[in-house]
């Protein structure tokens, strides 16, 4: 707005649609605002959409579960089932189960719609992992994105508390199960869990309250919560600008990509879409959760093959690797008077609340041990930061062992192996497996950084055998494109940085610990090559091993 | 009846006692068990059946179960567990085992229906035990929500509530019962092969019993209202699919969205 255009007659546009934008634009600034999110600029990348796709989810969530509220009546009152399907005809049962069922059978659309929500859930919360693993993995947590990390971990957190609390609303055997393990692990936290327990329930479980209660939290405070933390997720990525993958022109200042309008905008609106309609197939065409072959909850009948979703099995996994004993140790102590049941508690707290932990702290880990406070914009490879990686892999496989661990049974069935086979080698890898792929991971990172090093320098081996007029064979090796070269160097590769004293002289034990993890971060390292190193590998009389492939001749 | 009260305080008086008692109580358990299970079988059995039934236990079962089929370090005794033992065991294939492991297996059967029913026969006549059911017992007539909550209460907890089977330990199992026949339910519920309990008819009534099969029939038949029941295997079957099917075409449009054209 310059001084001229002020002095200007007021501007009167001509056509209806013009004039009624104008009285919009006027009083809500929306040329501004469209002027500076249309100029955003992303940068494209597959791996950078699976944030989109938990966010697509999340709305598809909602849309679903409004649907639902219409018809589910969360009351544990008693009835009998007087609905379309025969097998349960007559089956004394809760509200909560007879009104899921009806949804299921006898509202229009409804079991469409109640399996798009569950499958949405479990795309919600895988989405949002795979997303963590890439911002880990990529080294996007890095400053200035340290508290958006927290951030997408509370988000993550959240998702699994929507999850669980919407597991259970059917009331279904499955779901009574599975809150019937919850309100052990409850239970077995010392001293206070049977109060927790009984506040939670309503008295003895299951009681007649619990379903409403989890059906305010997973309608209400749940969604409430995951919609701020995505407001902010989501106004914290527009602060930062989204990272980038290395490549030429691309640093720390830039954002090289494409803008959001018009080009953008309309991708992830078809996107959205996209998401939507995979979402709809598979609810369609695959059943999930048939709380129809469950049966109406009861707390005898378990029945087998009872886990909970994917997200919440990590953690089942755990407790049925736990031994009963250890050694000839009861994990089961009377102390006090008051029953310490570890069985239970360490399985269900323990893994979680490291894996959480570190999680959340990873960041600031990092940043301890690097010292580095710059802003990082670019990200990393993950073979460039084969620590980093190593430490991932780790987790994961820790994770994933534990995850493995709440299928047992049907490892056992479906291979024709042993339960206490599963169970055994499942508590072996429980310890050693992440130690395993820590090795493995960086030994392959290392390897790859060797591979891309010597591709830097010496091109690209092409296969093709040369027989030198004085009888030497070579093989050609074709050399790289700028751009090609400048991804296989162009990184950053730190180095150990040993303890130094501080302002007294004195070296602290804080920082030599911290000398320490920067030795075993940094201690193996391959650096990229240098350019006097790209300079003497193409100079030194490599004129044949330069050739570009297209020369067919060896002439020169 | 004076005789009696002078002889109250005879030293043989306790153990007179406790004999009456004991007789007492094991003839009613006899007689109790007899209910339960010695269903007399309505099937009636030649001696040809029998005698041929003989030659093949012989020829077919008797270097594990012994002969005349009174057991061997190999095999249990075979005396008394009746018609519907050995038409279930040799009906559904898993008799004559084919190797020892954790349990018998299910294999394509061995014997033809004649056969079996002679080995039935011999069996049968070695002692008293559960028949092969009646038919009116088997025409899945009966009430499926009582049978599906039957099931719920005795057999999910092993089965799986959608009766997909489901691991024991030491890898035995309890296979899925989608393919199994009414009458094989039904004699498995009454004789208990391999890890499975016995359910007499004093636990589940031969009307529980139709009810239940009832139950399993309908599920089986009507099939999965959602669509394709991914294995009927609850949550790991549907987070397997989710993360390999629905993340995988995610990152198939992913891909193709971001790529560029050059």
């Amino acid at each position: 707005m310059s001084a001229a255009s002020t002095a200007e007659p007021a501007f009167v546009a001509k056509t209806k649609t013009g004039r009624f934008t104008d009285f919009v634009d006027a009083r809500v600034g929306g040329s501004g605002i469209l002027r500076e999110f249309g100029r955003k600029v992303f940068p494209d990348h597959w791996s950078f959409m699976f944030g989109e796709v938990a966010l697509y989810s999340f709305v598809i969530l909602l849309l679903s579960g409004t649907f639902l509220t219409f018809f589910f009546d969360p009351s544990m009152a008693e009835t009998h089932y007087d609905g379309s399907y025969v097998p349960l005809k007559g089956v004394e049962m809760s509200v909560a189960y007879n009104s899921s069922l009806d949804i299921s059978f006898d509202v229009r659309g409804g079991l469409f719609m109640r399996q798009v929500h569950h499958w949405a859930a479990l795309l919600f919360v895988a989405s949002i992992a795979v997303h963590m693993l890439r911002v880990f993995f990529t080294g996007a947590f890095r400053k200035p994105r340290e508290m958006n990390w927290v951030v997408g971990g509370v988000l993550l957190i959240l998702a699994m508390a929507a999850g669980f609390t919407g597991y259970s609303l059917p009331d279904d055997l499955l779901s009574g199960n599975g809150l019937r393990i919850i309100d052990g692990v409850i239970k077995s936290i010392p001293v206070i869990g049977t109060y927790i327990s009984f506040f939670l329930f309503g008295g003895e479980f299951p009681g007649t309250a619990i379903i409403g209660r989890l059906y305010m939290l997973h309608i209400l405070l749940v969604p409430a919560l995951i919609l701020l933390m995505i407001v902010l997720h989501l106004f914290m990525v527009v602060v930062h600008k989204h990272t980038q993958y290395p490549g030429p022109g691309r640093n720390d200042n830039n954002v090289v990509g494409y803008p959001l309008g018009p080009v953008y905008a309309a991708k992830a609106g078809g996107f959205f879409f996209i998401v939507f309609g995979v979402l709809a197939l598979m609810a369609g065409f695959f059943t999930i959760n048939p709380i129809w072959n469950y049966g109406p909850y009861d707390p005898s009948p378990v029945s087998a093959g009872t886990q909970p979703d994917w997200y919440i099995g990590f953690v089942d996994g755990a407790l049925r690797l736990m031994p009963g004993t250890l050694g000839n140790w009861q994990v089961e102590q009377d102390w006090f008077g008051f029953v310490f049941s570890f069985n239970v508690l360490l399985p269900a707290l323990v893994p979680a609340g490291i894996l959480f932990t570190v999680m959340f702290m990873y960041p600031w880990i990092e940043r301890w041990i690097t010292k580095d406070d710059r802003e990082h914009h670019v990200l990393d490879r993950p073979r460039n930061a084969p620590t980093r990686t190593a430490i991932g892999m780790a987790g994961f496989v820790w994770y994933c062992v534990m995850w493995a661990a709440a299928g047992s049974d049907l490892i056992a069935t479906h291979f024709g192996v042993s339960l206490n086979d599963v169970t055994y080698w499942l508590r072996a890898l429980f310890f050693i497996g992440p130690i395993i792929a820590f090795i493995v991971t960086k030994r392959v990172a290392l390897a790859l950084q060797r591979k891309d090093r010597e591709i830097a320098l010496h091109g690209r081996e092409t296969g093709r055998i040369v027989r030198l007029p004085h009888g030497e064979f070579i093989e050609v090796h074709a050399p790289l494109d700028e751009y090609k070269r400048y991804k296989l160097v162009g990184f950053e590769s730190p180095e150990v940085l040993p303890a130094v004293p501080n302002e007294h002289g004195v070296v602290t034990s804080k920082e030599k610990r911290r000398a320490f993890l920067s030795k075993w971060f940094f201690e193996d390292r391959v650096a990229p090559a240098t350019p006097a190193e790209l300079e003497a590998a193409h100079g030194h009389g490599h004129a044949a091993v330069e050739a570009p492939e297209e020369a067919k001749s060896l002439s020169h | 009846m004076k005789a009696l009260s002078q002889k109250r305080r005879h030293p043989l008086a306790a153990i007179a006692l406790l004999l009456m008692g004991l007789l007492l109580t094991g003839g009613l358990y006899a007689v109790a068990t007899t209910v339960n299970e010695a269903k007399a079988s309505t099937t009636t059995y030649s001696a040809n059946d029998v005698e041929e039934g003989g030659k093949l236990f012989a020829a077919n079962c008797a270097t594990c179960h012994g002969m005349g089929a009174s057991g061997s370090q190999d095999g249990p005794s075979l005396v008394g567990v009746g018609a519907a033992a050995v038409d279930f065991q040799v009906g559904t294939g898993r008799m004559p085992m084919q190797m020892n492991g954790p349990q018998a297996l299910e294999k394509p059967v061995q014997f033809n229906d004649e056969q079996t029913h002679q080995l039935a026969a011999y069996v049968a006549s070695l002692g008293a035990g559960p028949a092969i059911p009646e038919e009116h017992l088997l025409d899945e007539g009966g009430n499926a929500a009582e049978g599906g909550e039957l099931f719920r209460t005795n057999c999910a907890m092993c089965h799986n509530a959608a009766a997909a089977g489901g691991a024991l330990t030491r890898g035995k199992f309890a296979p899925a019962l989608s393919d199994t026949s009414g009458k094989h339910i039904y004699e498995a519920m009454v004789t208990g092969p391999q890890n499975m309990p016995v359910f007499s008819d004093s636990n589940i009534t031969p009307e529980g019993k139709r009810d239940i099969i009832t139950f399993l029939k309908q599920i089986e038949t009507s099939g999965s209202p959602g669509g394709a029941d991914l294995g009927s295997l609850g949550p790991v079957a549907e987070g397997l699919f989710v993360w390999v099917a629905g993340l995988g075409v995610i990152i198939a449009f992913t891909i193709w969205l971001t790529s560029r054209t050059s």
